[in-house]
């Protein structure tokens, strides 16, 4: 990539019509004039994936010294693995990681079986309205995070909420934004918001499962359970994999519903999730303890996405 | 549940058809969406079909009825938001409100529509012609470093994009781009996973004969991907520039982060501040309520109106 950048390529004007004739010529020409189309990209990426990391990095090996006096003043001491230590014994940063793998573990799960559900329900030759199914899951995709929140935040209200209404009519009082439920409220709006996309792929692929397949299993005389379980489930399992580990990542990127339902409930504190925690060192002007943290978990995903990505290609081949 | 209980499948075969089909003696509901290859002849009972059509209505309710109260909340006349039922309309004056909403402080609401529509039309367009350069060469090109720039490709999809938001801002303070449009504008154009849709689409929709073709017709390979290729993968560039659109409009950290003027705001975080405000007592949450409807407004009609493209393109992404 790098090497490719420095050889000087011509630009890509019309040059040399005579020459088109060799047939050898495009091999050695493309590899010049890929330069134009992959160095744009090349250098965005670099300038705003690979720098920020990088200088986050450096920045993550300071540590701030505060002024003894308290009175403004602070230094930054170079001391490579201090904030990493630090961040390893912060209780509220490790509670907010605790908190979101118990999220996932939990949500994710609940999301893709709904996502499977609606998909192979659609598929089934009893659905009627499939357009209608498949727009109305699919909807919530188009919302803003921040706006579904928005919009849960005032059914969960328990003042004047309609979530709150319907259940009254039935004699339940729930407290959705209590210290006990408030995670799972942030889940409800994570899974109302996603399960439509990861449907949607799971549907995608399920249309590419071949009709004669399914025509076989019904001479078999299977039911429609037993071949929507043993014969379309494992033939979608790429495009299930698929839509759980950007569920994961998902999961671990979590900030913009809790920190809307933050501002209607104490039950959701400032550090709630890892990036909302890392997100209040930098309000405490902790520069490089924000860095430590965000190195931490951009490290943390990618591990996770590569050893969920190896567990289960190994299991399939 | 259904009929078939006969293992003998051979004797009633259609004769001019391939493959084997029962001819089923009743109720054959032959209305599979896609037609022709499946469905045709797959019975269904009266019970089932109403068993599935009950629980799919009941997931419907469930994504739609969310909806369904913002729509009738921002119908309701100011001071009247909580008034009457939740779920039906009353007080109507969803026009008064849109016109109270865009008057409210000399239309700040207006301009972070507009800082949106900005973001994310730039942001998508550029992002999209990027991405979908860098797919083609890596799908028809052999140049060196092809094999890392892909791997390198396909890491940046699996780590989020959030996570490079705090260090973006650490390098962006140190730089002084804080507060300006390109601190939103350059973070959100790179688009790996657009990068990896352009290559799957340059793959399968741009055979290699027709760049052969135009090259002996002496096309540079500028005009090749300008004049030919960007024209059959035109699906494709719907697509992707449809994602990156919702991506890029429903992004809050980023902006939330390196922006400080509330004149440069979209219109996402301009709603949280209000919500932030609701809690003061400094504005009415009618006004919170209107706003996010106004501003779910453009992508559902961008979604509705582009379905066919994004969904052939969701399918190509999940396929490869």
């Amino acid at each position: 990539m790098t090497t490719s950048l420095t050889s000087a390529a011509p630009p890509p004007v019309e040059t040399k019509r005579a020459a088109s004739t060799r047939p050898q010529r495009p091999r050695s020409r493309t590899s010049r004039y890929a330069v134009w189309f992959v160095g744009p990209f090349v250098v965005l990426f670099v300038g705003m994936y690979v720098a920020p990391i990088a200088f986050a990095i450096y920045k993550s090996m300071f540590r701030i010294q505060r002024d003894a006096l308290g009175l403004g003043g602070t230094q930054e001491i170079f001391d490579p693995l201090f904030n990493y230590a630090y961040a390893l014994g912060d209780a509220t940063f490790i509670t907010s990681i605790g908190r979101v793998l118990l999220f996932g573990v939990v949500q994710v799960p609940v999301m893709l079986g709904l996502a499977l559900g609606i998909a192979l329900l659609i598929d089934s030759a009893s659905a009627r309205a499939k357009s209608f199914f498949r727009l109305s899951s699919f909807a919530p995709y188009a919302v803003p995070t921040v706006v579904s929140a928005l919009m849960w935040s005032f059914l969960y209200s328990p003042t004047n909420g309609p979530m709150g209404q319907l259940l009254g009519w039935f004699g339940i009082e729930v407290s959705f934004l209590s210290q006990d439920l408030a995670l799972w409220a942030v889940a409800n709006v994570v899974t109302w918001g996603w399960t439509g996309y990861n449907m949607i792929i799971i549907y995608a692929a399920l249309q590419g499962v071949p009709g004669e397949v399914l025509e076989a299993a019904k001479l078999d005389g299977a039911s429609p359970w037993r071949t929507a379980w043993s014969i379309k489930v494992p033939l979608v399992r790429p495009a299930i994999l698929l839509t759980t580990i950007f569920s994961i990542i998902g999961s671990a990127q979590l900030y913009n519903e809790p920190f809307v339902l933050k501002q209607s409930t104490g039950a959701i504190d400032a550090s709630y999730t890892p990036i909302m925690a890392a997100q209040a060192s930098l309000q405490a002007a902790n520069y490089p303890y924000a860095a430590a943290q965000s190195v931490l978990l951009a490290v943390g995903v990618a591990v996770l996405s590569v050893l969920f990505f190896r567990l289960t290609s190994r299991r399939s081949s | 549940m259904t009929t078939s209980s006969a293992p003998a499948p051979a004797e009633k075969t259609a004769g001019d058809r391939p493959r084997r089909k029962r001819s089923a003696p009743q109720g054959t509901t032959s209305k599979g969406s896609r037609g022709g290859l499946r469905g045709d002849s797959i019975e269904t009972t009266a019970t089932s079909r109403i068993a599935v059509t009950a629980v799919l209505a009941l997931t419907a309710l469930y994504f739609l009825f969310p909806l369904w109260w913002l729509f009738v909340a921002a119908t309701k006349d100011a001071g009247y938001t909580f008034a009457g039922s939740p779920l039906w309309f009353s007080n109507f004056d969803l026009f008064g409100n849109i016109v109270d909403l865009f008057a409210y402080k000399d239309g700040i609401f207006a301009v972070w529509m507009a800082n949106s529509a900005l973001y994310s039309i730039v942001g998508a367009g550029l992002g999209t012609l990027i991405a979908v350069a860098t797919g083609y060469a890596l799908a028809k090109y052999e140049f060196r470093g092809k094999g890392v720039l892909f791997g390198v490709v396909l890491g940046a999809v699996l780590i989020p994009k959030v996570l490079f938001t705090l260090p973006l801002f650490l390098m962006f303070s140190a730089t002084g781009i804080v507060n300006t449009y390109l601190a939103v504008l350059l973070p959100s154009i790179v688009s790996p996973f657009g990068v990896y849709l352009g290559r799957v689409f340059a793959a399968s929709s741009v055979p290699d004969e027709v760049i052969e073709a135009a090259r002996l017709d002496g096309a540079s390979e500028g005009r090749i991907f300008f004049g030919v290729s960007l024209k059959m993968m035109a699906p494709a560039l719907v697509t992707i520039f449809l994602f990156q659109f919702v991506e890029i409009w429903n992004n809050f950290l980023l902006p939330s982060q390196v922006l400080i003027s509330e004149n440069l705001r979209p219109v996402t975080v301009g709603l949280v501040s209000w919500n932030a405000l609701v809690q003061a007592g400094q504005i009415e949450r009618h006004m919170v309520i209107i706003g996010a409807f106004v501003a779910v407004v453009p992508l559902v009609v961008a979604f509705l109106s582009l379905q066919r493209f994004w969904r052939s393109g969701l399918a190509a992404g999940a396929l490869k």
